[in-house]
């Protein structure tokens, strides 16, 4: 498991049982491995999946494909239940797995 | 004959005045997402020039103390340097790594430093451009002037004929802009990554198929001291956001 450089946005605050936006964005080259005449074949290094979790319960679910733009941006709503962490998961190709987290306090 | 004299003129004396920020040429939806730092992929690039600041034995922090200090810097670049050497944000950077810090520069174009100029330019956000041009610097602006007036390569273009006389007009579905180099680094939705003003000056040479002069040459960096001159009382806006 190892860091990667994301901006994560979300409320300072929130009051228990309140809808919140969260939006991440993660800087990433999404190498789609793109093979043509002139080019030199590179392997393709995409973020194919973003899971994010939340007191002990999977919020947010979406799978990546070669064609969205490098450094993805991604927003979604869901509701605010307790404080504690959010934690925003990605998989990339080759197995490697990037974690960050940022936390929620609910009032 | 005189007064058709005059009246060529006019139009000149009138475009003096009509030069706008940047940001003034955005789509609205662009423009939002320029002020908006959740959104904006060009803030990934200031978290890591931020961490660079810190890092390191002989860190940027060690001497010059917190990076809020550099609050201002950017509205004064290119600057002359002691020795006479013309340094843009990026040189000036470059110079400091390998003199004071004593490590390998980290090269024009690359990652770190372009992290390390969007976090340095993004403390002046919003500043008035105000950079220095007496003394060492005029003859240089003079050259950075004469530069941007000459008709360039096959398409015998002055890079004025698009920014000034064209302005506010489109081409390939894009707004043309006055030209000026405040966003800059910039994250360019073309280029799909954060980059230079350099490496953006060289796209323009391309447009009009002149001479691709090198990143940090003379040429460019006497132009990008003739626009910083041009874009004074502008407010940087680095690090932009451009199409």
């Amino acid at each position: 498991m190892s860091d990667i450089i994301a901006r994560i946005t979300l409320p300072a605050s929130a009051r228990r049982g309140e809808v919140i936006p969260v939006r991440v964005i993660v800087r990433h080259p999404m190498e789609r491995g793109f093979d043509g005449p002139g080019l030199t074949p590179l392997p393709r290094k995409i973020l194919h999946s973003l899971r994010v979790t939340y007191a002990g319960a999977e919020v947010f679910r979406m799978a990546l494909s070669s064609g969205i733009t490098a450094n993805p941006y991604v927003e979604f709503t869901t509701i605010a239940v307790e404080t504690g962490a959010m934690v925003f998961e990605w998989q990339e190709d080759g197995g490697a797995i990037f974690r960050r987290e940022a936390r929620l306090i609910v009032t | 004959m005189k007064a058709w004299a005059l009246l060529a003129l006019l139009p000149l004396a009138a475009l003096a005045q009509g030069i706008r920020p940047s940001q003034d040429y955005l789509s609205p939806t662009l423009r939002a997402q320029q002020e908006d730092p959740s959104r904006h992929p060009g803030w990934l690039w200031v978290d890591e020039g931020e961490a660079i600041w810190r890092q390191g034995e002989r860190a940027c922090q060690s001497c010059h103390g917190d990076i809020a200090g550099m609050r201002g810097v950017a509205t004064r670049y290119p600057a002359v340097a002691a020795d006479g050497v013309l340094l843009n944000l990026e040189g000036r950077i470059e110079r400091c790594r390998v003199e004071n810090q004593g490590q390998p520069a980290f090269g024009l174009e690359s990652e770190a430093l372009l992290g390390l100029s969007a976090a340095v330019a993004q403390r002046s956000r919003g500043l008035a451009m105000s950079v220095p041009v007496e003394g060492a610097a005029a003859a240089l602006l003079e050259e950075g002037r004469a530069f941007y007036e000459a008709r360039q390569g096959q398409l015998n273009l002055s890079c004025g004929q698009c920014h000034d006389a064209n302005a506010g007009q489109r081409l390939r579905g894009d707004m043309i802009s006055n030209g000026l180099g405040t966003g800059y680094p910039a994250y360019r939705l073309e280029w799909n990554t954060m980059g230079s003003l350099h490496r953006r000056l060289r796209a323009c040479s391309l447009g009009v198929r002149a001479t691709q002069f090198p990143l940090g040459s003379r040429e460019y960096l006497t132009l990008e001291l003739y626009l910083a001159h041009r874009a004074r009382g502008m407010p940087v806006e680095a690090p932009g956001l451009r199409r």
